[in-house]
């Protein structure tokens, strides 16, 4: 076997090992599960109210929403905040380090990011599809859709992630990426139908992958009736995966290019300066 | 005034850099050859012009203040920073094109790293030696095997341990090993042993002088001059810029500091003189005093006082020597002059 093929293998093992280290500490798991256990609450509390004009339920029209947004903020987010963390800690210098080590830790960081995406979506959909009325996959073309859906929104988000993470080497800065993302959340049409917004700000959320993610779950988890509140009272399949493609290519074309710039400025020294400037923030 | 003062020059010793036959090129037993490695930052020469190389099997030790650029020079040869001018060969590639394979060869532990916190140590280190497995070959098998290298390191009883609840020395040998995983003809190591306690410090040692009679060539930078002097075959100090010294512990010490230091106690009172020929002086001493001289204690120079010397010079300026000795030997040289009058 050669030595990419190796790395390769090699990437996967630490992509899967990566994934064992997080489901078996505690913090970290706690982590993951907060934010939807909340969620799920507040929408099961809401399972009552319906939406103006239709009799689905406010919660259960959310769920698939959510499980949109868990995608996008796993693509983005997660990726981001590793690269930075692990370029401060020294992770991917170690990475360098090692013959064909660079190849291996991004092959361990995609595996790693897309087993997190379907984790997510999973941890608010099995007790979901329990919860909830109305909330359901009904036969195989509904999970069919839902597969495309989180793979198309895999692919959109991760690489952006990537793009995101090797642009800053301070963990301050992903406050900086935090904030717009939950402003584009609340434009996007998670919680409550995009109708409902002003025009203009219909059409930003409309630029960005969150609405679609949104979009696509509903049109796989709510019975058709449900497309009625939509934009164009239609799940508008085409326009999704044009909008999802494009940035999934925007992403394909700028990670490579900066992720390579970012190794290639990693060096022991550009490191132990991080650590010093993280020392006089602790100060 | 006393011979103390005459010190303060810099000499470069032994297998100097500019003369003699290293220059024929990389024969094949040559491992690093540096001539005249320029590096600049902005208009900030950092590096004037660094010449050395290391044969196979060599441990060689850089000293220099902090900002010399000790770190800078060891991470071109690592190929992790590109340089402004010079030539350098590294296991026979220049490091700026260095590929996968060159890459193989080198072992590399960089001061304070916490990564993979969450990954235990006989794990960590089975992932990343299978990156080297494809560069096994006839003489030398990759990677090490990993129970042996958790012995090596002496990390036996931590082995299924997380990373992060490893202490500061365990963490330090863990980063040593996972160095050394690839069974590297090259190691660089930067300070190694910082937050060693003794033990852990000589067991380092004998491991690294095992690595060496392995014939791996082992670069190391150092603020323990000790250390230089114990484990290094030869020491090189790197100041303002340039490659200053170039040696053994004893050479060094005997280019530069040739003075011995002579302690000794007549009628209760303590002195100290310092003498190119201290036998001669401690001959008249005894011709002086006769048994009135008691506690004779005669110094060569430590390395230690080598460095000092070597650099201090090189900072204050070489026409400077008077200053560097005074700001050095400050209160040596006040009880040298109440020494024999």
């Amino acid at each position: 076997m050669n030595a990419s093929a190796v790395a390769i293998r090699s990437g996967i093992y630490r992509g899967f090992a990566e994934i064992r280290h997080l489901l078996t500490s505690g913090p970290d798991l706690f982590n993951m599960v907060f934010f939807p256990t909340i969620t799920l609450v507040v929408m099961f509390f809401l399972r009552d109210s319906t939406i103006p004009g239709t009799d689905i339920s406010i919660g259960s029209a959310a769920m698939p929403g959510i499980l949109g947004m868990q995608v996008a903020f796993t693509g983005f987010l997660g990726v981001a905040a590793e690269l930075v963390v692990e370029r401060e800690d020294g992770t991917l210098l170690r990475a360098k380090a090692v013959p064909n080590g660079m190849l291996g830790y991004l092959i361990g960081k995609i595996v790693n990011a897309t087993i997190n995406g379907v984790i997510a979506v999973l941890i608010v959909l099995i007790p979901g599809l329990f919860l909830f009325e109305g909330f359901s996959i009904d036969g195989v073309s509904a999970w069919l859709t839902l597969a495309w859906v989180l793979a198309l929104g895999l692919i959109a988000t991760i690489p952006i992630g990537a793009v995101l993470g090797s642009l800053s080497d301070n963990p301050r800065n992903l406050g900086l990426i935090m904030l717009p993302l939950m402003g584009l959340t609340a434009i996007s049409g998670i919680f409550y139908p995009m109708t409902a917004l002003a025009d203009w700000l219909q059409f930003i959320g409309q630029c960005f992958p969150i609405y679609w993610l949104g979009l696509g779950m509903r049109s796989a988890l709510l019975p058709d009736s449900a497309a009625a509140v939509e934009i164009d009272g239609s799940w508008r399949y085409a326009e999704m995966i044009g909008v999802l493609g494009i940035w999934a290519i925007i992403g394909l074309v700028l990670a490579p290019i900066l992720l390579r710039r970012m190794a290639r400025r990693e060096s022991g020294s550009s490191m132990a300066a991080r650590r010093d400037r993280a020392m006089q923030r602790v100060q | 005034m006393t011979e103390a003062n005459k010190g303060g020059t810099s000499v470069a010793v032994g297998r100097a850099a500019t003369e003699d036959g290293v220059m024929a090129g990389p024969a094949g037993d040559t491992v690093l050859d540096v001539r005249d490695l320029r590096m600049t930052y902005g208009t900030n020469e950092v590096l004037k012009g660094v010449t050395f190389s290391a044969e196979r099997g060599e441990v060689l030790a850089l000293l220099g203040p902090n900002g010399a650029g000790k770190t800078t020079t060891i991470e071109i040869l690592e190929g992790f920073r590109m340089r402004s001018g010079g030539a350098v060969s590294v296991l026979g590639t220049d490091p700026a094109h260095g590929n996968e394979a060159w890459r193989a060869r080198l072992g590399v532990v960089l001061q304070s790293w916490r990564d993979h916190g969450k990954w235990r140590v006989r794990e960590l280190l089975q992932h990343l030696g299978t990156f080297y497995a494809p560069y096994s070959s006839e003489k030398i098998r990759r990677p090490w095997n990993t129970d042996e290298l958790i012995e090596a390191v002496g990390l036996a009883d931590h082995a299924d341990k997380r990373v992060m609840r490893l202490s500061g020395g365990q963490r330090r040998r863990l980063d040593v090993a996972i160095g050394i995983v690839g069974k590297p003809e090259l190691l660089f190591l930067d300070e190694p042993t910082a937050g060693f306690d003794p033990h852990a410090r000589r067991e380092f040692h004998d491991l690294v002088h095992r690595l060496a009679d392995e014939h791996t060539t082992v670069l190391l930078t150092t603020h323990d001059l000790d250390e230089a002097e114990k484990l290094a075959d030869r020491i090189l100090v790197l100041a303002g810029g340039r490659i200053i010294a170039d040696g053994t512990a004893d050479e060094l010490a005997r280019r530069v500091s040739i003075e011995a230091e002579v302690h000794w106690t007549v009628d209760g009172v303590r002195h100290v003189h310092s003498s190119a020929d201290a036998t001669t002086f401690v001959r008249k001493l005894f011709e002086q005093h006769g048994s009135a001289v008691q506690d004779l204690e005669v110094r060569r120079a430590s390395l230690e006082d080598t460095y000092m010397k070597l650099v201090y010079g090189m900072e204050s300026g070489l026409a400077d020597g008077e200053d560097a000795a005074r700001v050095l030997f400050g209160e040596d040289q006040r009880s040298a002059e109440e020494g024999i009058r």
